[in-house]
């Protein structure tokens, strides 16, 4: 306030306290942690008598027990042996790929959605409002479960890929074929793609029990540092033309260097696809339950996946429309009147302006995703709360540690997430001066 | 040598276009076929459609209205539509669409959960329309008159069929007369929505509102003497006074001094279906809006440690899924409480989701906020007007007028969200009643029936919500700048 | 602006409290109204009907329990609970009692802090499979994908199974068990595993049961029944003895429709003094001497709760088995009422 160089000085009185501007936020933040520190308190002290009362305690040395349940997809080991901890760890990275892979379809899925609405297309606008409107106006449970159900009940059984005698016989086909150059088989069990796999592996180095791959190491290593020559080689090229006027052809260059170091380094490991299959005699006729090779893919997953990204999408495509729509006409009639076509004046000039609109509703979906993975517990999707706030809290019946813990990480998560895309956001807002 | 010459006195009729530049063929090229990339997209959304219809609709138009079970459904649908044809068993809907809707609340008392409904929408007619007195009026009177056709349609008896017309007839007609006094309906609302709800004595709800009254006439009487936060405080204390330790003496003996006012008990276990979706979904935003007009003031404040409570809270709640929370409710809450309390679950799940639902409102209410130019503040500082005096007249009615659109897709989201509760064992329309339904061995086989049915009634909500919040966005953008 | 609408409610409602860890009877009798876990939904065991009103044969087994204790079947509230509710919240309290097919075994009975009062059904955990799958012993579901129900106590019986059998399965996890039968259904598995109870209702109630068949292999023991909290043992003798009274009724020949006529004319002791003609037995548990016939008036003696929600006559059909009465062969028997 301005008055507060002519206040009286040095006569304190303790009505001030209550009084006097200067004095009243002290005395007003002294009363409210008074009362939130006997809140705190007062929580403390029910937890301690329920405890009591309930003869527990409260210890987190469950975690090192065996779980003695089967996660059905894990990215790290995991067997029935292994501890709640473990477990735990299985349904973190459950959570983390079905959110990233989500985050990313979702993208996909809004950017096309969002610019789509807006075209000129009569049919293919109004087609994307109806997919808009219809998705985000229904709750995700029930696509999280419609989905499910839909893979369950309308796919193929595996077992309508097998060749019995009869069809050797017969020349005949199975009645479901697989996809995609026959190498996804879609079942009502889960989708079957092809497994990345090496003849020659570097194998693997063990850190804190967790098994590192030395060759998607290499593979990373190698994927990045192409990059990393294609951006000097791009870089000198520019130089080059700042400086003359001249851009060098360099397509070439940066197309082997990102090839050839790859492909080199795949062909030394001996990379090939194992394309799911049914084990089969020299007749060709199949045997056994299920495809064996390959990658299968739970339905939870897949289903969960396929929710998350288009009820999202929809939240997504909004946002990329309205950013779309909040830059003013007059840029694109100033591109086009600089000479751009339609599609560049998207890319250079509509878009880079639109994503500083974009940003900040993009972040709070992809939080969204990562906190709505956990309605995959509807379709038995085992991420985190699946693990540690499902079963082992089930098997356990500690449910107040498994619940804390929980929510710690599903907050250490979107603080994450969070800060990350806020650096993002400040790297791509409008630098004022 | 002729010097005739000619002059044109008429000007010739404009030409017909040609015929590629004209009516639909023209708008079939501007907007179909203007480029090959825009006839792949024009094609590809044909096939889509025709995709979509051609593999639903045969389903759908052999669907089956009336039988007793799905294995009746399938006989009526193989011999009407021949064998292997599928179709619908809406028969299931039409045995159970009570369960969908109410859940399992008493059948002879459908008109209290109705006439609730209805009068949500009078108590939000003043809100949104503040001293208007067509649209108040309108809104009013729509709401009745869809009102006692739902009450029709549920098989309501005359009396109170009657009753709720003539209540809102007359409410209607004060919205006429004096738009203004409105407001009391709306204040009184949660208690009367409460009372038809959840039934019992009248007095206990009475008694309730009483304490919210007490507590204004408290503050109005100190707040000249001794400033506005002391006497929020005293008015506060004075409230929960005469809740914990009077109320229950008074209602007490007026319940049974004057039993007559009361209704049938309903306990909330009875709960279920939209009903218990719409009690969570409009309790939860409307206890979350105080709290989050106060965070959302807090987080704002120049005082460091209520700045730090307040960013602390908006950001845990905001950084958790609701399941954490409702398994909070369920599980959690037994813990942080006194030993020995007990109250049941719906209300724990209510009291979780409106703290999960403030933080998210004060977020919409921060942005509104953040919308306003400083110099509204420093305009209300230039008056003289204290911090609250400043908030109250200046500051919020901007700010909350802004923040309308946000607060209502709030609720949209909040209301598709109460389908989780299902996760802790409550009756919601998706999963716990058809659970419900297909425990029944004649229902268990229907499959993707209650998923339709459920999903259009939340699309009919939502989608409605969805467009009327555009509309006021519409309306209430008055710029800014 | 409305004025929060839960604070009111809060305040409103009557907040329940009372020594809940102690004197469970008392409670209840205060309240007025037994406070029962159910599950929110199982065909036959627990399920609310088409006006609301739960049914099953659990249900009745909660109902003769209000009616020994307050003497009025319908003064009964159920709460539906999920498998992972249904301990935190007899733990806490909120119900009286649970009654939600939940196993007894020995962590449950001691970590967990409660009492496992009677078995009134006998399971265990088997399996079904389409007949055309070709395979006779679940110890030939080498690789096979099961159909299994997160969150309970099969889970674990089926990791044991393959792990002691040096074979390996994919499990197909999902929700409940209504789901993980439609999965079965739709071949999302070769085989289905729950309680054998489940399977033969899922069975029954298939328009090709002919094509499933369940496998010999019982793998687990499931004794299912109703739970209390620790530390009340004359919550639980209540409990416990109203279910005794419901087997010795079925022993004595007592049904629901000659109950009075028994009562006028019986002249055995035991009859005698289970329907409090004689001697003080209701009051030693602190309840009415005609406690018992309570119990059996609302929905008859253990056979016919049996017959009415599980039976052959129903469209679920499971035969007694296990569940007969130890003269029949069965396991079901109950201490004399001395």
């Amino acid at each position: 306030m301005a008055m507060v160089s002519d206040a009286p000085k040095g006569n304190f009185r303790l009505s001030m306290l209550v009084y006097d501007t200067r004095y009243r936020s002290f005395t007003i933040q002294v009363i409210v942690l008074g009362l939130f520190i006997a809140f705190v308190a007062w929580l403390l002290l029910n937890l301690q008598a329920n405890l009591a009362a309930k003869d527990k305690d409260i210890s987190y040395s469950f975690l090192f027990n065996r779980a003695g349940y089967d996660i059905d997809q894990q990215l790290i080991p995991y067997t029935n042996d292994s501890t709640h901890g473990r477990a735990l760890f299985v349904g973190l990275f459950n959570t983390l790929a079905v959110s990233i892979a989500a985050c990313f379809a979702a993208t996909l899925i809004g950017v096309t959605a969002g610019v789509l609405r807006l075209s000129k297309n009569w049919i293919v606008g109004r087609l994307m409002t109806v997919y808009i409107e219809v998705f985000r106006n229904v709750p995700l449970l029930l696509w999280i479960l419609l989905a499910f159900s839909i893979f369950a009940q309308v796919m193929p059984e595996p077992k309508d890929f097998k060749v019995t005698q009869e069809m050797v016989d017969q020349g005949l086909e199975p009645p479901a074929q697989k996809i995609f150059f026959d190498s996804i088989a879609i079942t009502n069990r889960g989708t079957n793609v092809p497994a990345p796999l090496l003849d020659r592996p570097l194998g693997s180095v063990s850190v804190l029990d967790v098994p590192i791959n030395l060759s998607v190491l290499a593979a990373i290593a190698v994927i990045w540092g192409s990059f990393w020559v294609n951006g000097r080689i791009r870089a000198s090229a520019k130089a080059i033309q700042e400086d003359t006027g001249i851009r060098p052809v360099t397509w070439w260059k940066s197309l082997l260097v990102l090839i050839v170091p790859t492909t080199a380094l795949l062909l030394a490991l001996g990379f090939h696809l194992e394309v799911p299959a049914f084990a089969a005699d020299e007749n060709g006729v199949s045997k056994g339950f299920n495809f064996v090779g390959g990658i299968s893919l739970a339905h939870s997953f897949t289903a969960l996946f396929l929710a998350l990204s288009i009820y999202h999408g929809t939240y997504i495509a909004e946002a990329v429309r309205g950013g779309i729509l909040a830059i003013s006409r007059g840029q694109t009639e100033a591109a086009y009147a600089l000479g751009l076509r339609p599609n560049r004046t998207m890319n250079l000039i509509i878009l880079p302006q639109a994503l500083r609109v974009i940003v900040p509703p993009l972040i709070s979906q992809y939080l969204n995703i990562t906190k709505n993975s956990t309605l995959g517990m509807a379709i038995s999707y085992l991420d985190l709360k699946g693990t540690l706030g499902g079963i082992t809290l089930n098997q356990t019946g500690r449910e107040l540690e498994c619940m804390l813990l929980m929510m710690l990480i599903y907050l250490i998560l979107s603080l994450t997430i969070s800060l990350g895309m806020n650096i993002f956001n400040n790297s791509v807002k409008l630098k004022e001066r | 040598m002729s010097n005739s010459h000619f002059v044109r006195t008429q000007m010739l009729p404009p030409q017909k276009p040609p015929v590629g530049e004209t009516g639909v063929i023209k708008w079939m090229r501007e907007n179909l076929f203007s480029n090959w990339f825009n006839t792949l997209l024009t094609f590809l959304g044909l096939w889509a459609v025709y995709a979509l219809v051609s593999g639903s609709a045969p389903w759908f138009l052999n669907g089956v209205w009336t039988a007793s079970s799905v294995d009746e459904c399938r006989a009526i649908i193989a011999a009407s539509a021949g064998e292997g044809a599928s179709g619908a068993c809406w028969a299931m809907i039409n045995e159970r669409w009570h369960q969908f809707m109410f859940g399992f609340f008493d059948r002879e008392e459908y008109w209290r959960p109705l006439l609730a409904f209805g009068l949500l929408f009078v108590a939000l007619s003043p809100v949104l329309y503040f001293n208007l007195r067509r649209p108040t009026m309108i809104m009013t009177a729509g709401a009745g008159v869809v009102l006692v056709m739902l009450l029709w349609a549920v098989g309501t008896d005359g009396w109170h069929l009657s009753l709720a017309a003539v209540l809102m007839a007359a409410l209607a007609a004060l919205a006429w007369v004096a738009p203004k006094k409105l407001l009391w309906v709306t204040l009184a609302f949660p208690a009367t929505a409460f009372f038809l709800l959840w039934g019992g004595s009248v007095w206990a709800p009475i008694g309730v509102m009483l304490g919210f009254g007490i507590a204004v006439l408290v503050w109005r009487s100190l707040v000249s003497v001794i400033g506005v936060s002391p006497a929020a405080g005293v008015a506060a204390l004075t409230a929960l006074i005469w809740w914990g330790f009077v109320q229950g003496h008074v209602t007490g003996f007026l319940a049974n001094a004057l039993p007559f006012f009361s209704l049938p008990a309903e306990d909330s276990d009875r709960f279920g279906g939209f009903l218990l979706s719409f009690v969570i979904g409009v309790s939860a935003i409307s206890a979350s809006l105080p709290i989050g007009i106060l965070l959302a003031l807090g987080r704002r404040s120049d005082m460091f440690l209520i700045k730090t409570l307040s960013v602390g809270f908006i950001e845990f709640v905001r950084g958790v899924p609701l399941i954490t929370m409702l398994f909070t409710a369920s599980l959690l809450l037994q813990y942080f409480l006194p030993p020995q309390t007990n109250f049941d679950l719906i209300l724990r799940v209510i009291i979780l989701v409106s703290l999960f639902a403030s933080a998210y409102i004060a977020e919409v209410i921060r942005g509104g906020l953040a919308a306003l130019p400083r110099g509204q503040q420093e305009a209300a500082d230039s008056l003289g007007l204290d911090y609250w005096q400043a908030q109250r007249l200046i500051i919020m009615p901007q700010a909350l007028k802004v923040a309308i659109p946000g607060i209502v897709s709030s609720f949209i989201g909040l209301f598709k969200d109460t389908t989780l509760v299902a996760l802790v064992g409550l009756a919601d329309p998706l999963q716990g009643v058809t659970k419900v339904v297909k425990a029944d061995i004649a229902w268990k086989a229907a499959y993707w029936e209650p998923f339709i049915f459920v999903g259009a009634i939340f699309f009919i909500f939502c989608f409605s919500m969805s467009r009327y919040s555009m509309y006021l966005e519409q309306k209430l953008k008055t710029d800014h700048r | 602006m409305k004025k929060s609408v839960f604070l009111g409610t809060l305040a409103a409602t009557t907040v329940l409290s009372g020594a809940v860890f102690a004197a469970t009877l008392d409670d209840v009798k205060a309240r007025g109204e037994l406070i029962c876990g159910a599950n929110t939904g199982l065909t036959g065991f627990a399920a609310p009907d088409a006006n609301g009103e739960y049914q099953g044969f659990d249900a009745a087994l909660c109902k003769a329990v209000a009616a020994a204790v307050l003497g009025d079947p319908t003064k009964v509230k159920f709460v539906p609970l999920t498998g992972e509710t249904r301990f935190t919240a007899l733990a806490s309290g909120e119900v009286d009692l649970l009654v939600r097919n939940s196993t007894w075994t020995y962590s449950r009975d001691t970590d967990l802090k409660f009492d496992f009062v009677a078995v009134n059904y006998y399971d265990g955990q088997g399996f079904m499979v389409k007949k055309d799958l070709g395979v006779a012993s679940a110890k030939e579901l080498d690789g096979a994908t099961v159909c299994i129900q997160t969150g309970t106590t099969t889970e674990l019986n089926l990791a044991d199974f393959f792990k002691s059998n040096n074979i390996t399965y994919t499990p197909v996890t999902v929700v409940d068990d209504t789901e993980a039968a439609n999965q079965y259904l739709a071949g999302a598995c070769d085989a289905y595993t729950t309680d054998a109870s489940g399977l033969a209702a899922t069975r029954a109630t298939l328009a090709d049961a002919e094509n499933h068949i369940i496998l010999p292999e019982i793998i687990s023991k499931e004794p299912l029944g109703p739970v209390v909290r620790h530390g009340d043992n004359n919550w639980g003798d209540i409990v416990r003895w109203t279910y005794y009274a419901l087997l010795i009724a079925e022993e004595k020949g007592i049904t629901k429709a000659n109950l009075e006529e028994v009562a006028a004319s019986t002249t055995d002791p035991e009859t005698r003094r289970l329907l409090g003609l004689e001697g003080e037995m209701g009051v030693m548990m602190g309840l009415d001497n005609n406690w018992a016939k309570n119990a059996i008036a609302v929905s008859g003696n253990y056979g016919e709760i049996f017959e009415a929600n599980l039976g052959t006559s129903t469209p679920i059909g499971l035969a007694r088995g296990l569940n007969a009465l130890w003269t029949q062969g069965g396991l079901q028997y109950a201490p004399p009422v001395r």
